[in-house]
């Protein structure tokens, strides 16, 4: 805790490593997630299956980390998508200000009148469920929050003095937005965007616990912990602590990484 | 007064005009839904077994020809009225399935929402006045897990832990089997919704505990407390702390509805627990798209029902913005 910036790097390096080795682990152990071995099958976690293996002998540390790459894939392409749309769609709101702002407002508020796990539910629906339903519904169900910050932060921004005296120099609307507006609104999006992923993540889990998501055999940690529920009562604990602990542990990571860098990016709290 | 009623009356009309929107949007997502109709309803055996003119009759009453916009109408003129239309899981009008299911699931909800609220409040007034010191490391940790914790896997645990481990608490459904429904007490109703209350409240405790710290921070660094402290008084935390923090509280209060209702499908997931929740996920994993567009209308309603009344709460709470509101 001595220096932030050197922790929020370390948090962020960390978070960056942990993404990159839990997508190629389980990019490399995707094939072996779903061997069944029927001699192996309902052993607690023992050296040779840390986590145990489930009714069909099924290695869960490996369908685990097959999951969780999954779920990491999913949670950063959708964490990008809403980022991206909060961005165009605040940045819009209040340049245009007058019908535009007020018809994004409302869609705003409107998507955030409906809980996030019903507007998904609806979505994935309407695509005819599978790991794209679920997709497009975590990444159009996100952005609302990051929008309405970025909205306030344009507005507040528009009659900055530095803004003013740029455009009464002659500088082009183009290079006004690319090298001023953009620039400055950095922080904010990044942060939001790290932000984001935690709560894809979970959504994504969430709504594919429920089934909405992917087929059975498919492995993913929603899938794994909605099929944990069948055997709480004949004791196999295993199955459900592991799986939702490692959720938990990448979740986490993000969050911390996320927050920390708010904090550092903040002036209020920069030095605290 | 009449510029308080002005103001109401504004939030309301806009009020008005997002749930149609939540509607129609809700009811072009079902529509582009590549759920055949007949099917969904009939089924494909009995279809098979279906003369052309019978499929053709079948095809009139369930719209299948009819343009999506003539059925958003009919819908939304039934549903002015109080018709949701026919639950196809439930063979009940959609309306009577969801009175039922959400008075199972009201008490749960509402104590879920009042002990967060609290637990919140409390907590995170405790963090501020604490800050840098353990208490405040600790409820910040505590908070951050469990706002890293998926609500249903929080559900999983507790179920574990407290009735097959420990065996004290029912594993779940909100009455014991076998007993009919005029024989369950309120205690053994209340013991079955002890857990999935817990579990929904913990969870929407982290969001009000990190915000309300933040607050008590601002507040905390504030002049005037500083001038408080001068002036050596007393209770400065009940005095000055609480009350300028019961603003933000009331917001983050009233916007966690849509939270806990989202919640609430999960967890009642878990614990199998007969309430609007778990109506949802059958409906949307059933295709019974007029019961999920029910509900989706009647959980909007309470979402922005929460926001008015947050609005109108703030000026009751504090007078610069009963006089501001005024103008606005």
């Amino acid at each position: 805790m001595k220096n932030r910036r050197r922790n929020t790097l370390f948090f962020i390096i960390l978070a960056g490593t942990a993404l990159c080795s839990v997508t190629l682990a389980g990019g490399l152990l995707y094939e072996g997630a779903a061997a069944a071995d029927f001699a192996q099958k309902n052993l607690p976690p023992c050296p040779a299956h840390p986590f145990g293996t489930d009714w069909m002998g099924r290695d869960m540390l490996r369908r685990t980390l097959a999951g969780l790459s999954l779920s990491v894939r999913v949670g950063g392409l959708t964490a990008a998508v809403s980022a991206a749309a909060a961005l165009v769609l605040g940045g819009a709101a209040a340049a245009f200000g007058g019908w535009v702002d007020a018809l994004i407002s409302w869609i705003t508020d409107l998507v955030m009148g409906i809980p996030h796990i019903l507007l998904i539910i609806l979505i994935s629906i309407a695509c005819g469920r599978g790991l794209w339903g679920v997709t497009i519904g975590v990444a159009l169900s996100h952005w609302t929050s990051l929008a309405r910050l970025i909205r306030g932060e344009v507005l507040q921004l528009k009659g900055a003095p530095y803004l003013q005296l740029a455009r009464r120099l002659g500088v082009s609307r183009g290079r006004l937005v690319k090298n001023h507006l953009l620039l400055h609104l950095m922080p904010q999006f990044l942060t939001g965007l790290i932000l984001q992923f935690p709560h894809a993540i979970l959504h994504e889990a969430s709504v594919t616990f429920l089934g909405f998501g992917l087929s059975p055999e498919q492995p993913a940690i929603g899938i794994i912990l909605a099929e944990s529920m069948g055997y709480l009562t004949t004791g196999r604990w295993w199955l459900a602590l592991f799986p939702g602990l490692s959720l938990v542990g990448a979740v986490m990571l993000f969050a911390l990484a996320g927050e920390r860098l708010r904090l550092l990016l903040s002036p209020a709290t920069a030095q605290d | 007064m009449r510029h308080r009623l002005q103001f109401t009356i504004k939030k309301l009309v806009r009020m008005a005009l997002l749930l149609l929107g939540v509607s129609l949007s809700a009811f072009l997502l079902m529509d582009a839904a590549p759920l055949d109709p007949l099917q969904t309803n009939i089924g494909q055996a009995a279809l098979g077994s279906m003369s052309p003119e019978q499929l053709a009759r079948l095809e009139e009453y369930w719209g299948v020809n009819t343009p999506a916009a003539e059925r958003y109408l009919a819908w939304l003129s039934g549903a002015l009225r109080g018709d949701f239309g026919v639950s196809l899981l439930y063979r009940r009008p959609v309306a009577e399935v969801i009175s039922l299911r959400l008075g199972a699931s009201v008490w749960l909800l509402l104590s879920a929402w009042a002990l967060a609220g609290v637990l919140g409040l409390t907590l995170g007034v405790l963090a501020g006045a604490n800050r840098g010191r353990w208490p405040d490391l600790l409820i910040r940790a505590a908070c951050l897990t469990v706002s890293s914790t998926p609500s249903f896997w929080l559900a999983l645990l507790l179920l574990m832990v407290f009735s097959v481990w420990l065996g004290i608490l029912p594993i779940g459904l909100a009455v014991p089997i076998g007993t009919a429904a005029a024989d369950v007490t309120l205690p053994q109703r209340l013991l079955h919704a002890l857990l999935p209350a817990l579990t929904l409240s913990v969870a929407g405790m982290a969001n009000i505990a990190l915000h309300t710290r933040e607050k008590a921070v601002d507040v905390l660094d504030s002049d005037y407390i500083f001038l408080a402290r001068a002036r050596g008084e007393r209770h400065i935390l009940i005095r000055h702390v609480l009350r300028n923090v019961t603003l933000p509280a009331i917001t983050l209060q009233f916007a966690s509805i849509g939270e806990i209702i989202g919640g609430s499908v999960l967890v009642e997931q878990v614990f199998s627990y007969p309430g609007l929740g778990q109506a949802a996920v059958a409906a949307g994993l059933g295709g019974d798209l007029p019961l999920l567009l029910g509900i989706t209308v009647i959980t909007a309603v309470l979402v922005f029902g929460g926001n008015l009344a947050a609005d109108l709460l703030y000026g009751v709470v504090d007078p610069r913005i009963r006089r501001g509101a005024a103008k606005g």
